[in-house]
């Protein structure tokens, strides 16, 4: 199922959205992670423009496919696609991090709809995912399941304690994404605690592996489908993204990974965001 | 005197009264849950036999989970299993299971309320020879301080069968506490038992004492309160097997028949069962108290009588605090 040129232009205007998106909830939140939500936005506007079975009117649709967000820093980037999508008003994307919000600072299940666990805490989104589709395959229910996790995540031993039960369980209705930008609070992951050879641990716990360019939408949807086609195994779709992309100024800079822009800085971003256009060249590094 | 209405085991005073640890009645409970429901799955972290998991698994195979050694992704996976329908029961020593996975069980069953059932066994000095490690001593504590958590100390085995089938049938997280080593099952099949319920085990004519108590030193407080009769000081023996939620109506009745209240528990004193029943007391009807239990001590190798003696958490024991408390 490849993708027309239409379709993908389709798709980058709308992460071209979720990207303006992000800035605005971001400088009206006054705190939260930039550089994370904006280097994840192809790929949850490839799930929810493109990739996921799923119904925003019914958000707990049991023919739904499950996305699990596990590195819950990054949620701006959710609740942007989600509000997109249709699952609540944009406007309400204003309200993230405010008293009385749905939108909480880190996702919270019980209060927004769709939003399938609560997550903050990292190295815990694969091993519920893994629940999740261990559940569905003893009901013998045919859901993918998905989950998004961070590349400094992986240093979490609950991680490997989850990719080790997913492999031992041959779990091909799970399809985990790593966000692999390369940037943690505290630096470069290769500086604060080296994960190479990421793609090698996998696959020695018995995961398919692929490794694709995050912000390319066609090769990142095709990864997914390739997924799919894997029966014997669960698949880890290994992202090379740029953290803050899609804005030229803070791209790569891992000082972003934990902080909002102010009005300033968002009025430049956008302005940045808008000539992009959601492309995808690498002259910005 | 015994309370007709509890219906408890005739031989509890002898000393041939029946034993068996409460993990058995985790195992039996658990099969009889999944009897009634084939959502009920049970995980299992490289215990199951000691954790009397194996009696699920061989009645249910394809609803047995092995983890590994791996108490965080037991709690996680099962976060996730819940979330997609079943009623998972996740079972490890109590060291481990919350005490190992407490974060897990924290964000991933407590906040994302799904109804995960944590079984902590082996839990307190009883566990005997293996040490001060594997005696879980803070978990009542932990688990009680969680929103939304049911928290359950069953008396006996019988109770804790009960109990295992009463929190599968409960929509949220429960946590269930059981002990290794056998214990007298001073309850029968007809002792009611109700998630939030105590139960009056003992009242003398005129007890001066209420001992308040929770797992399976409820036995040794009935053994201290026949003892301080025979030296005319009468007591109400309460047991209180639900931790949170705590029977208020319950307690606060029996404080207001009694002029001093002592609670027993085999767990640090701090912040465990006496904890919730002072918070609850001081507020709405204050008495003089004392709180048996492990005084800010790590436990150490030995049989489970000499632990129980040393920590002071035996029938003598709770006696010699008895007579103190109403000379006092």
């Amino acid at each position: 199922m490849t993708l027309t040129d239409t379709e993908i232009l389709v798709l980058e205007k709308k992460a071209e959205l979720v990207r303006e998106t992000i800035v605005e909830m971001l400088v009206a939140a006054g705190s939260g992670h930039t550089a994370g939500p904006l280097g994840l936005a192809d790929i949850f506007t490839a799930f929810y423009f493109h990739i996921l079975k799923h119904d925003p009117q019914k958000p707990e649709w049991s023919e739904r496919d499950w996305l699990i967000l596990s590195n819950g820093h990054t949620v701006p980037v959710r609740y942007a696609a989600m509000a997109r999508a249709g699952y609540f008003p944009l406007e309400e994307c204003l309200t993230l991090r405010r008293f009385g919000s749905r939108l909480q600072g880190h996702p919270e299940r019980l209060r927004l709809p769709g939003l399938e666990t609560s997550s903050g805490p990292l190295g815990e989104g694969l091993s519920q995912a893994a629940g999740i589709a261990y559940a569905h395959r003893m009901d013998g229910k045919k859901n993918h399941i998905y989950c998004v996790m961070s590349d400094g995540e992986q240093e979490e031993g609950n991680t490997w304690e989850a990719v080790m039960f997913a492999g031992k369980h041959h779990l091909s209705n799970l399809t985990a994404v790593m966000d692999r930008n390369n940037i943690q609070i505290d630096g470069m992951t290769e500086d604060v605690m080296p994960l190479e050879s990421v793609a090698e641990k996998y696959r020695a716990f018995n995961w398919h592996v692929i490794e694709v360019n995050g912000h390319d939408l066609r090769a990142f949807i095709a990864a997914v489908e390739e997924a799919k086609t894997i029966v014997e195994r669960p698949t880890l779709v290994l992202a090379h993204t740029i953290p803050g992309k899609g804005v030229p100024e803070i791209e790569f800079d891992y000082h972003w990974h934990g902080k909002a822009p102010n009005r300033e800085e968002a009025k430049k971003f956008l302005q940045q965001i808008r000539t992009m256009r959601g492309k995808v060249p690498h002259e910005y590094a | 005197m015994l309370n007709p209405d509890a219906k408890l085991a005739p031989k509890l005073f002898e000393a041939d009264v029946p034993t068996k640890p409460t993990r058995d009645g985790f195992g039996t409970g658990a099969v009889e849950a999944g009897k009634e429901d084939q959502n009920v799955v049970v995980l299992c972290a490289d215990l199951a036999e000691s954790t009397r998991a194996e009696w699920f698994q061989k009645e249910f195979p394809d609803r047995f989970i092995e983890m590994g050694v791996a108490e965080q992704n037991m709690a996680t996976v099962a976060a996730g299993m819940a979330r997609a329908g079943k009623v998972p029961f996740i079972t490890s020593y109590a060291a481990f299971n919350p005490g190992r996975n407490y974060e897990q069980v924290r964000t991933t069953i407590a906040l994302n309320r799904v109804p995960v059932k944590v079984c902590g066994m082996h839990a307190g000095v009883s566990v005997g020879p293996d040490g001060a490690t594997h005696q879980m001593l803070e978990d009542i504590g932990m688990m009680r301080m969680l929103p939304g958590m049911t928290v359950i100390a069953p008396g006996d085995a019988e109770e804790a069968r009960k109990a295992v089938v009463a929190a599968a049938s409960t929509d949220g997280p429960v946590y269930l506490r059981f002990g290794r080593s056998a214990t007298p099952v001073f309850t029968t099949t007809d002792t009611p038992f109700e998630i939030g319920k105590a139960l009056l085990l003992w009242e003398s004519e005129t007890p001066q004492v209420a001992l308040l108590s929770t797992g399976t030193l409820s036995h040794t407080a009935l053994l201290a309160a026949k003892a301080l009769a025979e030296e005319n000081i009468g007591t109400l023996v309460l047991h209180v097997p639900t931790i949170k939620p705590l029977d208020e109506k319950a307690i606060l009745s029996a404080a207001k028949r009694v002029t001093h209240m002592l609670t027993l528990e085999e767990h640090q004193a701090m912040g465990g069962f006496g904890s919730a029943v002072v918070e609850l007391l001081s507020e709405r009807n204050p008495l003089p108290m004392r709180r048996l239990g492990v005084q800010d001590q790590f436990g150490q190798s030995g049989t489970p009588r000499e632990l129980l003696a040393h920590y002071g958490l035996d029938a003598e024991s709770v006696q010699a605090a008895v007579r103190a408390l109403v000379q006092a």
